[in-house]
């Protein structure tokens, strides 16, 4: 699990397990968070894991017929059935006493906020006993970046051209999962690798429905350079823009409080996608991105852990 | 063991004798007591199986979908609206080439809505590589779906089976059904046990991104399948003779040895059919009846053998396909190409008014009478 390289006895202790089970040669863009967020999440998940990856930017990058860069089983499956397909997976292990193995389904924005959302609604009502995962890199980036119900306000796609951008607000995709009682929910992000791969091992520990959300950044269709991927990531965070926090049988916790919260505005100026946006758009975007904060805060305070 | 059940109760009698691990299914009349039987039967500890109640037909069949994928023999049970609903994952099961066995309640389409006996459904379902058959009665319900497993897990075929029963004619009619021994069942259809499925210790990736230098052969052996499933089909319907008294065929022919006109038709229209033949026989018409079972594969060659002599072939259709005729019409038809036979397409049923003997015989009066056409209308109100 964790390791250490230098025999000095600093105090740097690497809780990122070594081993790497996502071969190379996959066939995502420069710079893509998919393939991070994958990368991390199976080492937190380990070879015992069977995949059911619907239509999205996964479906191409695991590599085409005969390949597969997973290195775990891959289950490929239509668009709006990712959690209805691990459902099925997750049974056949059952009846076949297989109790040690984690039937996962991963999906993108689109698979998920959008086409797939009946059927994630319906496996988390009936406590499906297996993870939900979705990368959000909030658009049909497969398709080549069209809006999806997770493109944030202002964004730029290719459905929600510069002069007619996206309007309203990203779905609340955790607040709907969150709804549903499941026992584990929680956000991550590629840029925070540690806090994710130990939200996927809480998760992996956890019986019933498990529900992760994964922010994903795509210099391809957010406009901006792949080195500054994790950048990107770590300033959504700062900016409250995608807060890290779980929600444990109904206890909210949010994993990183910023103390000074950066503006919105410099999340939102290094990405192409929210380069039109005047001074007054990006006033009501840190507006919505307060009020999200705030109201989160006020969930934490009613329904956190009692620390008196 | 005799019981009286009816359809739907037969089915899922099937089901459980087939020894299903993974059931996922959503109610829809006239399916619906189906789908309750088996999930009291799973309740019951009857059945050693997961019952998935899924939230839709179409993940349904995704769940099917997965859990078939990873070794288990599913089950799922539909109707009309909600087939048409599975239709995506209805290409997706057999182009993953599971073999899956789904009982159909035809049912018609809406709009209006309507819950009475239509084929339009299934047929609508023609092209996806599924093994399509239709019952006519409740006994070969309970058999075909213990076949369909057999057939349809046969190293060479891996296919989905599409059982087809009529909506109430069938699903809500009791009659007597003979429920084999479940040891000799089990020796007639053992475990399913795949080559290749998802498993941890042999990482693959199923249904993945296939460029055309592999997604043309994977056609190509879905048709190659298909053809051989006639054999298995003929196979293991006498091996079920064998077995257990009742043999089944892709067809079945009634009094057609020396019939000058024969009815093609199938469902439960055949019992009709066969009742109308006797009683025209007695009058001295030399009609016989000529049930189809299997729609996908198409028995080509029963098909051509049995009526290549006949002097009019008229096929009975449940089902249409608009601006053009019957589709069983449409098959037969390119079947007999060359012959010298009159042919005959009726429509009749659809919707599930009733189609009477005297319908029957009024088909045989016209065969006898008139010019042949493709689109006879029976019983209309114009």
């Amino acid at each position: 699990m964790s390791s250490t390289t230098e025999s000095k006895p600093k105090k740097i202790k690497l809780t990122i397990p070594e081993e790497e089970i996502m071969n190379p040669g996959h066939l995502a863009c420069l710079g893509c968070g998919a393939s991070l967020a994958m990368r991390y999440v199976l080492k937190g998940l380990g070879k015992k894991t069977i995949l059911s990856i619907p239509a999205c930017c996964w479906a191409v990058i695991d590599g085409p017929f005969p390949y597969s860069a997973a290195g775990v089983p891959v289950h490929h499956c239509a668009f709006e059935t990712a959690a209805a397909t691990a459902c099925g997976v997750t049974h056949a292990l059952d009846q076949s006493g297989q109790d040690d193995v984690t039937s996962v389904a991963w999906a993108g924005d689109g698979g998920t906020f959008d086409i797939g959302l009946q059927a994630l609604s319906g496996a988390a009502e009936r406590g499906e006993n297996m993870i939900y995962i979705v990368y959000d890199n909030e658009a049909y980036m497969n398709t080549g970046i069209q809006r999806s119900s997770s493109t944030p306000h202002g964004a730029w796609t290719t459905t929600t051209p510069v002069k007619h951008y996206k309007k309203g607000l990203k779905k609340n995709i955790m607040e709907i999962m969150t709804a549903h009682g499941i026992p584990y929910c929680a956000t991550a992000n590629i840029g925070y690798p540690e806090d994710l791969i130990k939200k996927v091992k809480k998760a992996k520990e956890t019986k019933g429905f498990r529900f992760l959300h994964i922010y994903a950044p795509c210099p391809t269709g957010w406009k901006h350079p792949p080195d500054v991927t994790i950048k990107i990531s770590r300033l959504a965070t700062e900016t409250n823009v995608f807060p890290l926090f779980e929600v444990e049988d109904g206890i909210y916790k949010i994993n990183k409080k910023i103390k000074n919260p950066k503006p919105v505005s410099e999340y939102l100026k290094i990405q192409g996608r929210f380069r039109h946006l005047t001074e007054n758009v990006v006033q009501s975007i840190q507006k919505e991105v307060d009020q999200r904060w705030t109201r989160l805060q006020k969930m934490e305070q009613a329904f956190g852990e009692k620390t008196e | 063991m005799k019981k009286v059940l009816t359809g739907n109760f037969a089915t899922a009698y099937g089901a459980k004798a087939a020894r299903v691990n993974v059931i996922a299914a959503y109610p829809i009349t006239p399916q619906t007591t189906i789908v309750e039987m088996l999930s009291e039967i799973v309740a019951d500890g009857e059945l050693d199986a997961s019952f998935v109640k899924v939230e839709s037909e179409h993940s349904a069949l995704a769940a099917c979908i997965g859990a078939q994928s990873a070794g288990s023999r599913t089950f799922t049970a539909t109707s009309a609206q909600g087939l048409a609903l599975m239709h995506e994952l209805i290409h997706w099961a057999a182009r993953a080439r599971l073999p899956i066995v789904l009982a159909n309640v035809n049912r018609a389409m809406g709009p209006g809505w309507s819950i009475w006996a239509d084929a339009t459904d299934s047929i609508a379902q023609r092209d996806t590589g599924w093994m399509q058959l239709y019952c006519e009665n409740n006994q070969e319900v309970y058999d075909t779906i213990l076949m369909s497993y057999k057939i349809g897990e046969h190293a060479d075929i891996l296919l989905p089976a599409l059982v087809n029963l009529d909506a109430f004619f069938l699903s809500h009619t009791s009659q007597v059904v003979d429920l084999y021994d479940q040891k000799t069942i089990d020796q007639f259809l053992p475990p399913y046990n795949p080559k290749i499925k998802l498993d941890v210790n042999h990482p693959r990736s199923f249904g993945a991104l296939t460029s055309p230098e592999h997604y043309y052969e994977f056609s190509y052996k879905i048709q190659n399948a298909q053809e051989k499933a006639k054999e298995i089909i003929r196979k293991v319907g006498k091996e079920f003779g064998e077995m257990f008294g009742r043999e089944y065929d892709l067809t079945e022919s009634y009094r057609c040895e020396d019939a000058e006109f024969i009815l093609v038709n199938y469902g439960t229209l055949a019992g009709t059919v066969k009742d109308a033949v006797d009683r025209m026989r007695e009058k001295g018409i030399a009609v016989g009846s000529l049930k189809i079972r299997y729609f996908r594969p198409f028995p080509s060659e029963e098909i051509q053998s049995v009526l290549k002599n006949v002097k009019a072939v008229g096929v009975i259709d449940r089902a249409i396909s608009y601006g053009h005729e019957g589709p069983f019409f449409t098959e037969v038809r390119s079947n007999l190409y060359g012959s010298k036979a009159s042919l005959y397409g009726f429509i009749a049923g659809l919707g599930g008014r009733d189609v009477s003997i005297m319908d029957i015989e009024s088909m045989v009066d016209y065969m006898k009478k008139e010019q042949p056409s493709h689109l006879i209308w029976i019983g209309v109100k114009k």
